[in-house]
């Protein structure tokens, strides 16, 4: 609760950064800067508002996963970088690619690393964009809509998001393009 | 004194007798005895500490000491290891390496922490130190391996080289190549922090070979096993080593190669590294565990039955770093072999996991707490806690110097009663009267403060995170803890009024740095303007702070006393009194 009542009084606030750009500042800010500086959480609360920060569908930015505090737990980013952690280190590394939409005045960019799939992505550049990319088939791409996302791979190519698996994609794609559908029609034909 | 005693020793007297009197504060009081005492004190201090390069400058320095040998300097402050201070803030030490060239040709040892050391600094050490001996750079950045190339083609009686935890970049020169053929004096080497393209092999086994005083080597992880083996036959003299990657799958070979190797070693004391160690090869360090009084396993991904196995064997043990892989289980193994344990660090595998990996709770620490009478220092993440545990330690280790706890979930809180940990912090600093350092975590309120105001006379070193209710709890910290020289705050309710009653006491301490807490800018340019030998800096990249709304709180603060006035080499993102806040802009 105590979120999102925060979101609302940034929306509002006056400030010299592009509408939107308050996404960047609210990942490196702590859970405590986003609630109200005096008041000392419960564990519950907290607790919560670290995992439901992913579940926050209404918000204009991409899910955050569990929210990454700065520098915590402290510990030196010598000892981070020499450990080989399971699941994705923290708050620095991160696959930030720059995301445009056709029409759309300026980019954005996201980190690709935060999703775990394919619907998480989409429903973030939704979001992001307020548009609907509808459904995605292999064999006729994402027919019917009205923008399609693609993506830049290392080889320079244009190429559908959804063809490859996950992993191969977070690894090769360097920018991504919210094209119109009109334009994207070739694309949708691949064998 | 009366004056007939200190005119009746001549300088020469006093002198001797001042050099066996090492210690900086000593040294202090010794110099503020009478004129002549100063005097006679400040030509023949020949070490110096300045714990923040921003206190004092160089040419200070120089011009009361003139006959310095030995330098030792901090620059960026504690945080600065979490990413909490920007990159580019400062801790340059090329204005300081530059006033002692000319200074201080005899100049032998310099050591530095957290600071920006470019190739220019190490190739005009390089240049200017004839006799020059001893270089450590400790959690430093900035410089390549061109400049060590520069330190070992000019240095011929260095002994020391100690580059631990810094960031180097690898300019492909292969820097050990050039310590010459006459080179033999080295004495310490520690590059564990270089990659696989930054040493030579074969260069290194050279240097090893012809330095019969070698005492200390730390290794890159990328040397693989079978020349580990071969450097130990090189240098069965070491006490200290640090090993490098274990190779995938256990050669019997090469097992008794490195086995062979570490049974000659009948000198070594300390080991450390062990990356990506296969447990199949840690019985080959089992001839020399007996003697071992060091062990740094933090980077060693084995799991609680290698690693009880493993301790089993090393009764001398004093100082053990290890990965909470070592589990309750293993904790309580390490109660019951290692009674001569003074230094434990436990340090988490998976530290952004919300759940625990390994089974390692607040027990394990209770055990050690109960088997090793001569705790002393203590670091320890964890996942639960319970202020019953911490009374048991406290009541158990009264001889505590350093605690340093961090339970990983911001605001957790006892996991028995759901209170806060007040209480236990509170016994720990009251039990433990010589606690020099302390690090807090967990869910506290102002009540904890309370306690270390009124108990923690000692205490250096404070460290807070996501703590505390009101101002108050900063006010009793800074009105009760007479040692205090570093306090480092984050994300806590702290702000003006704690700050500004207790502005004179921020004179007699080393630095304070809050970050995300609550103080104004109103305030720190009120503390800027009421305390002149004091930096107050707003450390702000969202831009100017004076953009921001009247009642908007500053990002970071870092306060900390000096005698040099504001410094010259601030980025755009530091502002403080003396800038025209209107007219900057970020860039």
């Amino acid at each position: 609760m105590a979120f999102e009542k925060d979101l609302n009084l940034d929306a509002t606030e006056l400030r010299l950064g592009l509408p939107g750009t308050s996404d960047e500042s609210a990942k490196n800010q702590t859970p405590a800067t986003l609630r109200s500086n005096n008041k000392r959480a419960l564990p519950e609360e907290s607790m919560s508002s670290n995992a439901t920060a992913s579940k926050n569908c209404d918000q204009e930015t991409a899910p955050l996963p569990k929210a990454q505090v700065v520098g915590w737990p402290p510990i030196r980013s010598y000892r981070k970088n020499n450990l080989q952690p399971k699941k994705s280190e923290g708050e620095i590394s991160g696959i930030y690619v720059k995301v445009s939409m056709d029409g759309a005045p300026y980019l954005r960019k996201i980190d690709l690393k935060v999703f775990k799939g394919y619907p998480e992505l989409l429903k973030a550049l939704e979001d992001m964009f307020k548009f609907k990319a509808g459904e995605y088939s292999e064999r006729e791409g994402y027919n019917g809509s009205e923008f399609v996302p693609t993506y830049e791979d290392k080889d320079g190519d244009w190429m559908l998001v959804g063809d490859v698996p996950w992993e191969m994609f977070t690894n090769s794609c360097k920018k991504l393009r919210i094209m119109k559908g009109s334009e994207a029609r070739g694309l949708g034909c691949v064998v | 004194m009366p004056k007939r005693l200190a005119y009746s020793l001549s300088d020469e007297v006093l002198e001797h007798v001042f050099s066996f009197i090492q210690s900086d504060k000593d040294r202090n009081v010794v110099s503020a005895v009478c004129k002549s005492w100063y005097e006679i004190e400040r030509w023949c201090r020949r070490k110096i500490f300045v714990g923040n390069c921003y206190a004092v400058s160089p040419k200070m320095v120089i011009r009361r000491f003139p006959q310095v040998r030995s330098i030792e300097l901090k620059g960026k402050p504690h945080f600065a290891d979490f990413n909490l201070v920007p990159d580019g803030w400062g801790g340059y030490v090329l204005p300081w390496i530059t006033e002692m060239a000319g200074a201080y040709p005899w100049l032998d040892e310099i050591r530095l922490k957290r600071m920006v050391v470019t190739d220019e600094s190490l190739e005009l050490i390089a240049k200017s130190f004839k006799d020059f001996k001893v270089l450590v750079l400790a959690s430093c950045e900035g410089f390549s391996t061109d400049g060590l190339a520069a330190i070992a083609a000019s240095c011929k009686n260095l002994r020391e080289l100690d580059l631990r935890e810094s960031e180097v970049d690898d300019s492909s020169v292969h820097w050990l190549s050039h310590f010459p053929e006459t080179y033999t004096s080295m004495v310490s080497l520690n590059i564990s922090c270089l990659g696989s393209g930054e040493v030579s092999f074969s260069a290194l086994e050279r240097l090893v070979s012809r330095c019969p005083n070698l005492r200390s080597l730390k290794l890159n992880r990328a040397v693989p096993l079978d020349k580990t083996a071969n450097i130990l036959r090189l240098a069965p003299q070491l006490v200290e080593f640090s090993t490098c990657t274990y190779s995938a799958e256990l050669r019997s070979d090469v097992f008794s190669n490195l086995a062979g190797a570490f049974s000659n070693c009948k000198e070594l004391r300390s080991l450390s590294g062990f990356w990506d160690v296969v447990p199949d090869y840690l019985p080959a360090i089992y001839s020399v565990c007996s003697r071992l009084t060091s062990l740094n396993l933090s980077y060693a991904t084995i799991h609680s039955p290698d690693l009880i196995k493993l301790v089993s064997h090393c009764p001398s043990l004093q100082r053990l770093l290890v990965l909470d892989y070592i589990e309750d289980s293993g904790l309580e193994a390490l109660a019951s072999n290692c009674k001569d344990l003074q230094e434990l660090r436990v340090f988490p595998s998976d530290p952004f996991d919300v759940e625990p990996n390994a089974s390692l709770t607040e027990q394990g620490l209770v055990a050690v707490s109960l088997g090793c009478p001569k705790l002393q220092s203590v670091l320890y993440f964890c996942r639960r806690m319970s202020n019953a545990a911490l009374v048991t330690i406290a009541q158990n280790c009264p001889n505590l110097t350093r605690f340093r706890l961090c339970i990983i979930e911001p605001n957790t809180a006892d996991y028995l009663t759901g209170e806060p940990f007040d209480v236990g912090f509170g016994a720990i600093v009251e039990h433990c009267k010589d606690l020099i350092r302390l690090s807090l975590s967990g869910l506290l309120t102002d009540c904890v403060f309370e306690y270390i105001g009124k108990y923690a006379k000692k205490l250096e070193m404070l460290s807070v995170a996501f703590a505390g209710d009101s101002d108050l709890g900063l006010h009793h910290v800074l009105s009760g803890c007479e040692s205090l020289r570093k306090l480092e705050i984050r994300d806590c309710p702290f702000g003006d009024k704690a700050l500004l009653t207790n502005a004179a006491k921020l004179e007699t301490m080393r630095s304070l740095l809050m970050s995300s807490c609550s103080v104004s800018l109103e305030a720190c340019k009120l503390l800027s303007q009421k305390m002149p030998r004091l930096n107050v800096e707003v450390i702000d990249e969202r831009g100017p702070p004076d953009s921001r709304p009247k009642n908007c709180t500053v990002d970071k603060l870092y306060i900390y006393r000096s005698v040099a006035g504001p410094r010259f080499d601030m980025p755009p993102f530091v502002w403080t009194k003396d800038e025209d806040l209107a007219l900057r802009l970020s860039p």
